[in-house]
């Protein structure tokens, strides 16, 4: 019965979605004040249904409900409430059922936050929202039912992947949707603001906070999914180029794009058709990702739904968002008021740099997707496109982008003064210079671009202490008075330090972790120590333990620093009941410096074991990195309202 | 949807636990090369895995047949090029520049160079309008 009345809620806000994304429009068209008023109470009722399916289904997999052939495949009742309830989202439908709620919610936030949005552009926008929805409510419905039915019920169910039965990945999923779903607001303000002819620094104000709040999400989504890895998949690595990581990581790229370029917008009114053209694209990249994925047509093995009809409907789907917004782009972009004017050497100008290599680097990663696809349609035969390819040439062009944080910040709007700017580097120049020559000097190294990024990450992290306090007027004024300034600096400046801070981390980490580890990979008798990285790992055997629905093999690692006891690590590895499979857990102790990470191999007779022992400098602050810049979107968030710019004491330095 | 799509095909590699300990070279050296040049190799039954990366039975017998090489005294491209005669372009992780890739190389200088007109005409036209 519960059951039913999700089923039932799931097809009722399909026919409300279909309203919301017609009727307002002619409202609009007509300014007929009802039909567009229609919007918000079909996007409050769209939230109602969709939350009553969600939870439905929710229902469903709490109570082991075997007569759902969703649960049945997916959930199993020895498994833990956390992946019972994580589970709902651990599958093509009801992952397809998460990502209908997170839209229908994000619908709930236009509709009710907002206030001084005008009438017909919250009208416009909820219908463009009403009809994704319509289209995703669709595919659920006739190709991707979650709440189809098995009759006679089983026994007991299938199980969940073990692989998705961990914290890091039970919400790696929730939020990368959260950052591809807002991206459709922005999409939705982009085409309302096409449709209505007008884009302004207040349109960028309202659809700001939304790129801001999905971009923070992205940024999360990926990190976890990128830490699951580094601790799930047993050597260290943590982001391998693979078509599903990509897919995930250009909507970053263009949302990253679009934050910079709507700020231009904001402050000068300048690149408003770029802007509104990012938009459309970065959803558009979302799209295309679910599409790669849910289509099975990646050379990656990746997809689990591997059903053409799945992926007919989703290329429909984006063919019909990204053909449309894009045709109307080229009809109205035109009609667009010109941009206002600056200087190529102000602070807009290395925004619009700023942009290039981005879409640049994006274009890249799009290429080497689809390469591999495009050669295979065309009958050219097959070519593996992987991590060699990236680091050849995606790497290149984000140097210049990480060189240029510096003249950004540092630059004044509108106008160009490159001999100012200068001046001020030039301590910071020599600075990231001593830091590159100490460390390749330390590092012992063979080619200089280790130590080349870490001077980077110097370079970028001086110029946001340089730019911030020039802020407050650090030294240069009272410390009174600078305390009077920091405290009035708006959080939208803190927020910028905060997220370029967070880059300079990251790129620290990156560098380290990739090009400084240390490796031993042998095999250990109990009592058998090993020295790795100043650091002795004693092997004390291994047991077997069980879990709630697996069973483990836990190895005991005793790590000391000289005499010095550092931490007991206890790697696992799981066999799971149900399905069989093995999973690995590795043992991490970090110092925040340096990770030491140990993984129990196979058991090699007599208590000997295949052991993997690794020294990770550095790599905590990739996480750390990603965390800061998190952060800084959050604080900038926390500045605004949708509508309302920030303070008047932003005015830009 | 995308990451976790991914999982569950995976799960079937899984666990990926690499190079063994009975394939390390004594030399040091020579092991580190034998490294590099693995992750260039695509594990031909995986999903994007390197041969360093996967335990496939296919992997390890590319990396035990990349050690004979490198042990025998090739250079690293020698030992490259005895597997791509065997095994054909695709073993390559970064393809070689021939005709058909030839876009795909080129792909991130015309992204740059097209932006780079794009905003240099911008500015053209604004000087222009500008009084």
């Amino acid at each position: 019965m519960i059951s039913e009345t999700g089923h039932f809620a799931l097809a009722l806000a399909l026919c409300i979605a279909l309203v919301q994304g017609t009727l307002p429009l002619v409202g609009a068209a007509r300014g007929h004040a009802g039909l567009m008023r229609l919007s918000q109470s079909a996007a409050l009722a769209q939230a109602a249904m969709v939350t009553v399916a969600f939870a439905a289904l929710t229902a469903g997999y709490v109570r082991s409900d075997f007569s759902l052939l969703n649960v049945v495949e997916n959930s199993h009742s020895l498994k833990p409430l956390l992946y019972k309830v994580t589970g709902v989202w651990g599958n093509h439908e009801g992952s397809l059922l998460l990502w209908v709620l997170i839209l229908a919610l994000h619908g709930l936030a236009v509709a009710l936050l907002n206030r001084g949005l005008p009438l017909a552009t919250r009208a416009r926008v909820l219908a463009v929202q009403g009809l994704i929805a319509a289209g995703f409510l669709a595919f659920s419905l006739f190709t991707s039912n979650p709440f189809a039915r098995l009759d006679p019920p089983p026994a007991d169910g299938l199980d969940l992947n073990p692989i998705l039965q961990d914290p890091g990945l039970a919400f790696h999923p929730p939020f990368l949707y959260l950052g591809y779903v807002g991206l459709s607001v922005t999409f939705a303000f982009a085409v309302a603001a096409l449709i209505d002819g007008r884009i302004d620094a207040l349109w960028a104000r309202w659809a700001r906070p939304f790129t801001l709040a999905s971009w923070i999400f992205l940024t999360i989504g990926i990190a976890l999914g990128s830490w699951w890895a580094y601790y799930e998949l047993g050597w260290g690595g943590w982001w391998f180029w693979d078509p599903v990581e990509n897919a995930s990581f250009m909507p970053w790229l263009a949302a990253t794009a679009l934050l910079h370029s709507t700020i231009v917008t904001e402050k000068r009114g300048a690149l408003k058709s770029w802007t509104v053209l990012l938009a459309i694209l970065a959803f558009s990249l979302s799209l295309l990702g679910t599409f790669l994925v849910r289509s099975g047509v990646l050379t990656s093995v990746h997809a689990f739904a591997n059903d053409p009809e799945r992926g007919v409907f989703i290329l429909l789907l984006m063919i019909v968002a990204t053909g449309g917004a894009l045709a109307l782009y080229a009809v109205r972009a035109p009609k667009l008021r010109p941009d206002g004017l600056f200087a190529p050497l102000s602070r807009e100008g290395t925004l619009v740099l700023n942009n290039l290599f981005l879409a640049a680097g994006c274009f890249t990663v799009l290429t080497g997707t689809l390469y591999p696809l495009i050669l295979d349609v065309l009958d050219e035969g097959s070519v593996s496109v992987g991590p060699p390819y990236y680091e050849l040439v995606f790497v290149p062009l984000m140097i210049p982008l990480l060189l240029l944080v510096a003249f950004g910040m540092l630059s004044p709007w509108k106008k160009s003064d490159l001999a100012g700017v200068l001046s001020r580097l030039k301590p910071l120049l020599a600075i990231s210079a001593v830091a590159w020559g100490l460390v390749w000097w330390r590092a012992t190294d063979t080619s200089p671009l280790p130590a080349f990024g870490i001077a980077l990450a110097t370079w970028i992290a001086g110029a946001v202490v340089l730019n911030h306090a020039e802020r407050v007027k650090a030294f240069r004024s009272p410390p009174r008075d600078t305390w009077r300034r920091m405290r009035r600096l708006p959080s939208a400046a803190y927020g910028m330090s905060l997220a370029h801070l967070g880059v300079a981390v990251f790129v620290a980490g990156v560098t380290a972790s990739s090009a400084w580890q240390s490796e031993v990979i042998r095999t250990m008798e109990p009592g058998d120590s090993q020295e790795i990285a100043g650091y002795t790992i004693t092997f004390e055997g291994a047991a077997t333990v069980p879990g709630p629905n697996y069973e483990a093999e836990r190895g005991t690692f005793r790590v000391a620093a000289g005499e010095r006891h550092v931490a007991v690590l206890e790697p696992e590895r799981r066999a799971y009941f149900v399905q069989p499979t093995l999973t690995t857990e590795a043992a991490i102790h970090t110092t925040w410096m340096a990770d030491i990470y140990v993984v129990l191999g196979e058991a090699a007779g007599d208590g000997r074991r295949v052991v993997r022992l690794y020294h990770n400098p550095l790599v905590p602050w990739i996480w750390a990195g990603t965390l800061l810049m998190a952060a800084g979107g959050l604080a900038s968030l926390a500045g605004r309202r949708p509508g309302r710019g920030t303070a008047p004491a932003a005015a830009p330095s | 949807m995308i990451r976790l799509a991914a999982l569950l095909v995976v799960a079937a590699a899984l666990p990926l636990q690499a190079v063994e300990p009975d394939e390390i070279l004594a030399d040091p050296l020579l092991e580190a090369r034998a490294r590099a040049l693995g992750q260039e190799l695509r594990c031909l039954v995986c999903p994007n895995q390197s041969i360093e990366d996967s335990d496939a039975p296919l992997a390890r017998d590319l990396r035990l047949l990349l050690r004979e090489r490198i042990e025998a005294g090739d250079s690293d491209e020698a030992a490259l090029a005895w597997i791509v005669e065997r095994y054909g372009d695709y073993v390559l992780l970064r393809p070689p520049l021939e005709i058909r890739t030839l876009l795909l190389w080129i792909a991130p200088l015309l992204a740059l160079g097209a932006g780079a007109w794009i905003v240099l005409t911008g500015y053209r036209r604004n000087r222009r309008r500008a009084p």
